[in-house]
């Protein structure tokens, strides 16, 4: 049972992945000998060589678009971009061929790569360094969209993506990083890609997270416990899409009232794609109007400003009993 | 001494074999057997009578919009033919010879241009993939299977297509970068058409060859007449070769012009005359090619006849066939819109394909593996 921070999951899960299947091959800008920025790839590239841990050229559709012909010719590739922002320069091969090959093809050809990618704020960092952008790619039909809360899911999640058969984007709150460490099974676990957890149990409200909000979330509900005398659920969707609706219309036909927390921009955010669903599923069981505590329809500020930003538990707690009071 | 000339070893060459009166240089003149002579012949005769026969499909409204293919049949036959079946085929959208030679049915080419995905199923057996519509983004694709052949030690050779404006995206530019640092067995040819729709060579750059480009990637570049088939063969003969051995990638610019409207919904007089287009006719492939087999004695004038008599018969045969299996599943089915996004269908999916089906008042069949003209196949 090692306890471990979630770079060091991550970690693990792609040296595991390496060690049981030669297919898999990670790649991406600084992921060789200098071990990643953030040192996620260390000790791969000693291990496994330059064939296998790929120090790539400066160019992210250059990364995803040879990652997509890796795949098609059946490797495994596990592509890393180093933050979120950068991303954009690969979304048209993305949007127009990782997730369309096998729809394209009707299952001749299909693409299984992963795409890593540092995702959110709260490190301080310079601009375009701090984005939650998952909303856009969740919105990609197509794509499977996935972000681990902590060590474990972390590594469970990232061993479904390398074995899931369609693309997937792995996104790694890189707050969490090494914020704090847990301890994960000494066998490989798996979570299936599309499961939410009930991570607490609870019946007065549902609080519905994923990510690094999902320790925001836990932190509120102890608050509230403790000053209210309130049992939330919590749910940490854990895979962003597809999204697991059944979890969530179950925990809200029991408890009436959600908050949706996340550190993306509101509009068009995951939140209001859950909201629908529970509109869609259970709008009869809801006593009070769900809340949304998310980053705000702006640039993520510059990180004087960033915590201002981001979902806290203070919020999380204002805004459920705020709920509760309707 | 601050100022130094750099020397950087460099060969650019262009290359001409056979003049577009067909008269051939003899010491340049590849060795090709007649049959095979005449087979490559009788792929460019058929991609140019179904490209003449899309025409009249596409304003009888029986197709969609379609991007002409007449006058790169050169470039695309000449330098596929140098593939072996286990090499990569990686086109952009004009290499029609390309496709009918590496196995793709004429139903299949027909059913994709009636818009369906049905005829973007690579054929079983072929490591082919199907056209691809975002200028240049294949090319990175090409870039990574040769990528991945290296990894696993194999010996297979990537052959890439693409066009004089998509010389100027920056997947281009990633592609040729990826392929050289990593010595991918890529071979790329540019179909230079000298448009991209409407805007010229001399607005995509300033430099006087594309194939000057490999240069700075540290890959060998050379130009080639790409209405001259011999040319073409010979030079991606040489590349192929080369990729085969270790050697890494080449850049072959093959310059022709785009003879025709970009695509059936272009009108080329807004921006170029038709002199211009009429000075090119003469140096067109076919022509040339006709005049070469003759004085080869390879084919008569009877032979071209029949040739061409039983390629219009199959193509009328294709149009018949592949209208009728638009009438009946899956290509009549709309529900399949859903069943090939992912492996396993996801829940959202199932609602809304349950939510499509209520609408329209149909069943939902399951998934199917082959259907009858087995365009439709399901892999891994
Ligand atoms: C990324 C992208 N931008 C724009 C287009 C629209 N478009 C289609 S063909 C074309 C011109 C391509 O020119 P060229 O590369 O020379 O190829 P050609 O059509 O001449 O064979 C354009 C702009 C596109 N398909 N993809
Ligand atoms: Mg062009």
């Amino acid at each position: 049972m090692p306890d471990i921070n979630m770079a060091k999951a991550i970690n693990m899960a792609l040296n595991e992945a390496m060690e049981r299947d030669n297919r898999v091959v990670v790649m991406g800008e600084d992921v060789g000998p200098d071990e990643g920025v953030f040192r996620v790839t260390e000790g791969l590239h000693a291990k496994y060589g330059d064939k296998r841990v790929i120090d790539t050229p400066l160019a992210e559709s250059g990364i995803v678009g040879t990652a997509i012909g890796m795949a098609i010719y059946g490797l495994r590739p596990v592509a890393e971009i180093q933050f979120s922002s950068f991303e954009y320069y690969a979304y048209h091969q993305i949007e127009m061929h990782a997730a369309r090959f096998r729809n394209r093809t009707r299952g001749r050809l299909s693409v299984p790569m992963v795409l890593r990618c540092p995702s959110g704020g709260g490190i301080r960092a310079i601009e375009h360094h701090s984005e939650s952008r998952e909303a856009i790619y969740a919105h990609s039909p197509g794509l499977k969209v996935v972000m681990p809360s902590g060590p474990r899911s972390a590594r469970a999640l990232l061993h479904a993506a390398i074995q899931d058969p369609d693309p997937v984007i792995y996104y790694e709150p890189k707050a969490l990083y090494r914020l704090f460490r847990e301890d994960v099974p000494e066998a490989i676990e798996t979570y299936p890609i599309g499961r939410a957890q009930v991570v607490q149990e609870g019946k007065d409200i549902t609080l519905i997270s994923y990510g690094a909000t999902v320790r925001a979330a836990i932190d509120a509900a102890e608050i509230l416990e403790d000053e209210d005398g309130l049992k939330p659920e919590i749910i940490d969707l854990l895979s962003i899409a597809p999204l697991d609706t059944d979890t969530i219309v179950n925990s809200v036909r029991k408890t009436g009232r959600a908050v949706v927390i996340h550190e993306g921009p509101r509009t068009c955010g995951i939140g209001s794609e859950v909201i629908a669903r529970i509109n869609e599923h259970a709008i009869e069981y809801l006593e009070a109007p769900i809340k949304r505590i998310t980053g705000y329809d702006t640039p993520i500020p510059y990180f004087a400003r960033e915590r201002a930003y981001i979902p806290d538990a203070d919020k999380i707690v204002a805004a459920v009993r705020e709920v509760l009071s309707f | 001494m601050p100022r130094t000339p750099i020397d950087i070893p460099h060969k650019l060459e262009y290359l001409s074999i056979l003049s577009e009166n067909g008269e051939v240089d003899t010491k340049l003149e590849p060795k090709i057997e007649a049959t095979k002579l005449k087979e490559m012949y009788r792929w460019m005769l058929f991609a140019r009578r179904v490209d003449e026969r899309l025409l009249k499909l596409q304003r009888q409204g029986r197709i969609g919009t379609f991007p002409q293919a007449s006058g790169h049949e050169a470039i695309s036959l000449g330098s596929v033919v140098n593939l072996e079946k286990a090499d990569w085929h990686v086109p952009a959208y004009r290499e029609l010879a390309g496709f009918l030679y590496r196995g793709w049915t004429l139903e299949q080419i027909l059913i994709y241009w009636m818009g369906y995905e049905e005829g973007a199923v690579p054929p079983e057996g072929t490591n082919d993939l199907p056209i691809s519509v975002p200028i240049a983004s294949q090319l990175l694709h090409a870039a990574g299977i040769g990528m991945a052949n290296n990894l696993k030690g194999d010996k297979n050779v990537v052959m890439t297509y693409f066009g004089d404006g998509a010389s100027s995206e920056g997947d281009c530019h990633e592609a040729m970068n990826f392929a050289a640092v990593y010595q991918a067995p890529v071979v790329f040819i540019c179909l230079n058409n000298q448009y991209a729709i409407s805007v010229p060579l001399t607005k995509q750059m300033r430099n006087q060859t594309i194939a000057q480009r490999a240069l700075s990637y540290g890959m060998d570049g050379i130009r080639v007449d790409g209405n001259d088939v011999l040319a073409v063969y010979a030079a991606s003969k040489e590349a192929v070769e080369k990729a085969r051995n270790g050697g890494g990638p080449t850049l072959i610019e093959c310059l022709t012009y785009r003879y025709t409207p970009h695509t059936t919904a272009d009108d080329p007089t807004r921006y170029r005359s038709t002199e211009e287009c009429n000075t090119w006719m003469a140096k067109e492939p076919l022509i040339r090619f006709e005049k070469y087999l003759k004085t080869k004695k390879v084919m008569t004038d009877a032979d071209f006849k029949t040739m061409e008599e039983e390629i219009d018969a199959r193509i009328n045969e294709a149009i018949t066939n592949a209208e009728e299996a638009c009438k009946k599943p899956p290509l009549s089915d709309p529900l399949k819109m859903f069943d090939y996004l992912y492996a396993e269908l996801p829940s959202n999916l199932v609602e809304q394909k349950e939510e499509l089906a209520k609408h329209l008042g149909i069943e939902i069949t399951e998934k199917e593996t082959r259907d009858e003209a087995g365009a439709v196949g399901r892999g891994k």
